[in-house]
């Protein structure tokens, strides 16, 4: 459902962050991309995005192309795939409830709609009893599980998830990772960039390693090893 | 999904408006300096074209005839005056005529009535007002008469005495209207700067939605939308602003225009195109706003 063909990011000379990288992303998927800092993983999940153009390659979104694709179109593929992120990026001015429903919002969803499935989001996570907390009265691993709500709530394709455990405890991490394995087991493809191996290692699912713009190792049932 | 996206952008519109409260109040008062350029404008120019209308209209030409001319060749001028396009009326004052009414002017000046007593004949002479259509055709019509058939049987023509100092006032009353139209543009602009300036102030402090709200994909319409909305605000309220500013400013001002100008009472043009003014100054206000607003909005929309 997501394929890379020989995608390059070239920044500058000095600076390649992708070099025709091609790889396949089945649906329902669970898949791994490590690497160490600087070595493509967050330059491949913005491609994805569009929130990049890459210098050369194509990458496809089912049979869309992404790039090609009229930017008065892009939201439509944007609402089938959400996003995950280190620092969260939850609007400090609204409720971890608002926080939800202005994705739902944004995504054009009826009130309806909104009112029944913010609490059933919140409820996948756990934080049934922090609706209506701010995200500054909220612990990092609550953080990004009402992140993560966010990204499921409008019901993806796919989970792009950078680095989500970057700023969270061994014990947080694992409670994060278990959140992603119960979306994939739901039947949502989860792309996880990370570069911790213990998450990496623990999950026993797809690896793909990245090393200076470059994959050198795919593996079904991978480790992290560089 | 139309209906509940708008009520979506309105209400997120007037809900970013009330948070960043002095924001608004900023782009607001900045606002109301530009829509009173503009009401400025209006009110100047509207003592300036009364002004002007008045002065034009005290412009005239008088011809008189010498005191051996029959009122048939007077009638004959007359008539032949009437066939010129560019006048707008003649009035023939007999030599009587002339009489009386100098009479009833001067009938409290004792000397003056007692030297006409004394002078037995009529001293005055016949003559006909013209007043023509526009200002700058009296040329024409002196040139007429100056030169033509009847310049014998005419005494003078008194449109040349007034003319140089009747041409000065309405080249003045003109530069005028042209210095406060120039200036007017120049500070609205400013202002016009200011606004969109203070409109990409706000949009900055909400970046962080903006990024949010494309990554969940959100169209480019909703998001754009709120700061749109936001801006016709700005223009809406400065308009109310504006018009309550103007009540004060008018009552202060129209009674001494109208003395100096001679033109109607600003205060009473106020009230009696009260909802009119207003909505050349909300229409004004919402277009500056909305136009700033997308502007400011753009670069944010790139991705």
């Amino acid at each position: 459902m997501i394929y890379f063909d020989k995608v390059s990011k070239i920044y500058s000379p000095t600076s390649v962050a992708l070099d025709e990288v091609s790889f396949n992303i089945e649906p329902k998927e669970f898949v791994s991309i490590v690497g160490h800092s600087g070595s493509g993983k967050t330059t491949l999940l913005k491609l994805l995005l569009a929130e990049e153009r890459p210098t050369s390659g194509k990458v496809f979104f089912e049979s869309i192309d992404v790039h090609e694709t009229p930017r008065d179109e892009l939201p439509f593929i944007r609402r089938r795939i959400g996003s995950i992120f280190q620092d969260f990026r939850l609007l400090p001015a609204k409720t971890a409830y608002e926080n939800i429903a202005f994705a739902m919002e944004a995504a054009e969803a009826s009130e309806e709609d909104i009112r029944r499935d913010v609490p059933q989001s919140l409820e996948l996570v756990g934080l049934t009893d922090k609706f209506w907390h701010f995200p500054n009265e909220l612990s990092g691993g609550e953080k990004q599980r009402v992140a993560i709500a966010r990204a499921f709530v409008n019901r993806p394709d796919v989970i792009l998830a950078d680095e989500p455990t970057g700023n969270l405890d061994p014990i947080n991490s694992r409670e994060i990772v278990e959140l992603l394995k119960k979306i994939n087991e739901l039947g949502t493809t989860v792309v996880l960039a990370t570069h911790n191996n213990d998450v990496v290692n623990s999950l026993e699912r797809r690896v793909i390693t990245l090393e200076k713009g470059k994959i050198i190792r795919d593996d079904k049932k991978g480790r992290y090893i560089i | 999904m139309m209906k509940v996206n708008f009520k979506r952008v309105f209400k997120n519109g007037a809900v970013n408006f009330w948070r960043n409260i002095w924001v608004s109040l900023a782009a607001t008062l900045v606002m109301v300096l530009a829509l009173f350029m503009v009401g400025s404008l209006i009110f100047s120019n509207l003592i300036l074209t009364s002004a002007l209308a008045r002065i034009e209209d005290q412009v005239d030409i008088s011809v008189y005839f010498s005191s051996d001319v029959t009122e048939e060749e007077i009638s004959s001028a007359k008539s032949a005056l009437q066939q010129l396009t560019q006048i707008k009326s003649i009035s023939y004052v007999s030599r009587d005529e002339a009489l009386e009414k100098f009479r009833a002017r001067h009938a409290a000046n004792a000397l003056i009535t007692q030297s006409l007593e004394e002078l037995g004949e009529n001293p005055l002479q016949a003559s006909l007002n013209i007043t023509a259509k526009n200002s700058d055709q009296y040329e024409v019509i002196a040139r007429f008469l100056d030169g033509g058939a009847y310049s014998s049987i005419i005494d003078k023509i008194n449109y040349f005495q007034n003319q140089t100092v009747i041409e000065r006032l309405a080249s003045v009353l003109t530069a005028a209207r042209a210095v406060g139209l120039g200036g007017t543009i120049v500070l609205a602009m400013i202002a016009m700067l200011v606004v969109f300036n203070t409109i990409r102030l706000a949009i900055y402090t909400s970046r962080d939605e903006i990024s949010v709200m494309r990554l969940v994909g959100a169209s480019r319409r909703y998001v754009r939308g709120p700061f749109l909305v936001e801006g016709a605000l700005y223009g809406f309220f400065s308009a109310a602003a504006t018009m309550i500013l103007f009540y004060p400013v008018t009552i202060w001002l129209g009674p001494l225009a109208e003395r100096f100008f001679g033109g109607p009472n600003l205060f009473d043009y106020y009230i009696s195109n009260f909802f009119q003014f207003f909505l050349i100054l909300a229409f004004a206000g919402v277009i500056l706003g909305v136009v700033s607003s997308s502007i400011a909005v753009r670069r944010y929309l790139k991705i």
